[in-house]
């Protein structure tokens, strides 16, 4: 299978602050993609050099097996929805639609039209007197009319109300139900993309703190409490992610690939919340070791 | 035909939230073999959940023999459970409530009967796997 998204050590520097640091990640074509990390991480900025908005400072980057934003045939088969969903407030939704088929090679007009009136909205309407979840979804009608392989969205239902997204949402995933693309959308709330994404990335500080399949991520990953014990004396194949201790109980989030049968834990299963928690969090350890806390061997 | 709910509450993986609910369905006789389940598209379109683990959920109950998917149609139920023998069932409640009476009469909370009760699940279920 190839890949719909490359990158290698890939960097983005604005002056001299590295809005992105040497991500390398695979996307595997066909995923509906959760790209999650707090504001400033870098999801914007990943999302634009994956459009070819930006060019990396360093590293590489690789859309649908070519160069990101390659000349025009590559465009046509990227689509991308910038933040706040942007549209021309003084047109109408018929001649945004108009509009986007000048402008797109594989326009399919008649995908437009059925979204449009599936959604109820009005074609003589001006987008500007839309509510926010309808200019979303005429946003999001422009770029799936488009037929692209790809479908970049950033932020898109970090503005709208819980119907509303749920109702976008919806729509998306009728989309990749009937056409197969691959979508890559990023939030700050991965409680927003639990339901759609069947693969995460967590972007924090730049970096790609963890990326995998969903379904492995949440196999490969365990709550474990019990007595207060020290994290050095886990078997080798276990990993803690997270700790926390009182003097009688420890609690630990551990990735381990193989099942926990140790009697002295008790197992729980974790959300995606959680792990996208941990993972931030231990980029902040990294960042600024927490001093004086020491662990009771 | 049925319409799937999701608890995401719950965290039960979505697919087998979906395979439980066709089981469900099935014992409880809501689906009946030649019944037609929704297709990906309408269920993503009613929970908005990725298609993959529509898909996903509907291989699984392929693999158990239960539903048949007819390629350009749908997935269409061809089997449904066996009857568990109700003998048995009365069988293990029965034991089940013996060994409950006793552990209380010991002096055994609700609390501390479950904690158990998961640790035997735990243990029993791990050999199975190891």
């Amino acid at each position: 299978m190839t890949a719909a998204l490359e990158t290698n050590g890939l960097g983005k520097k604005y002056g001299r602050r590295w809005a992105l640091h040497d991500c390398t990640l695979t996307i595997p074509t066909g995923k509906v993609v959760g790209l999650v990390g707090p504001n400033g991480a870098g999801k914007t900025t990943l999302l634009h050099l994956a459009v070819g908005l930006l060019t990396p400072t360093s590293g590489t980057i690789t859309v649908l097996g070519g160069r990101a934003g390659d000349g025009p045939s590559k465009l046509a088969r990227v689509g991308f929805v910038a933040q706040a969903t942007p549209t021309y407030a003084g047109l109408s939704i018929a001649k945004h639609l108009k509009m986007g088929a000048w402008l797109n090679p594989t326009w399919d007009g008649d995908l437009a039209k059925r979204r449009i009136e599936q959604l109820g909205l009005d074609p003589s309407q001006k987008v500007g007197s839309l509510s926010g979840g309808q200019r979303a979804q005429v946003a999001l009608t422009l770029a799936i009319a488009k037929r692209p392989e790809l479908l970049l969205l950033d932020e898109p239902v970090a503005a709208l109300d819980p119907l509303a997204r749920r109702e976008f949402l919806q729509g998306l995933m009728e989309v990749v139900a009937e056409h197969g693309v691959t979508v890559v959308l990023s939030s700050h709330l991965v409680a927003d993309l639990e339901r759609v994404c069947d693969f995460l990335v967590v972007l924090e500080a730049s970096h790609v703190q963890l990326a995998g399949e969903v379904e492995t991520l949440l196999a490969s990953h365990h709550r474990l409490s019990g007595p207060r014990r020290d994290p050095r004396s886990l078997p080798a194949s276990q990993h803690v992610i997270e700790e926390s201790h009182t003097d009688k109980q420890s609690t630990l989030l551990v990735h381990s690939d193989e099942p926990i049968l140790d009697p002295g834990w008790t197992v729980m299963p974790v959300t995606l919340d959680d792990l996208v928690l941990a993972y931030m969090g231990q980029a902040h350890s990294e960042r600024e070791p927490q001093r004086g806390l020491r662990l009771i061997p | 035909m049925i319409e799937f709910q999701l608890d995401t509450t719950s965290g039960v993986a979505t697919y087998l939230q979906l395979v439980q609910q066709v089981h469900q369905a099935l014992q409880l006789g809501f689906l009946e073999p030649g019944d037609q389940l929704p297709t990906a598209q309408q269920v993503v379109a009613k929970l908005a959940i990725n298609p993959n683990t529509v898909l996903k959920a509907y291989r699984d109950l392929e693999r158990e023999g239960l539903v048949q998917p007819r390629p350009g149609v749908g997935t269409f139920v061809i089997r449904s459970f066996p009857d568990t023998d109700p003998a048995a069932l009365n069988r293990f409640l029965g034991t089940l409530t013996n060994w409950l009476d006793s552990a209380r009469a010991a002096g055994l909370s609700s609390v501390d009967i479950e904690a158990i009760y998961r640790t035997a699940i735990r243990n029993s279920f791990s050999e199975a796997v190891a």
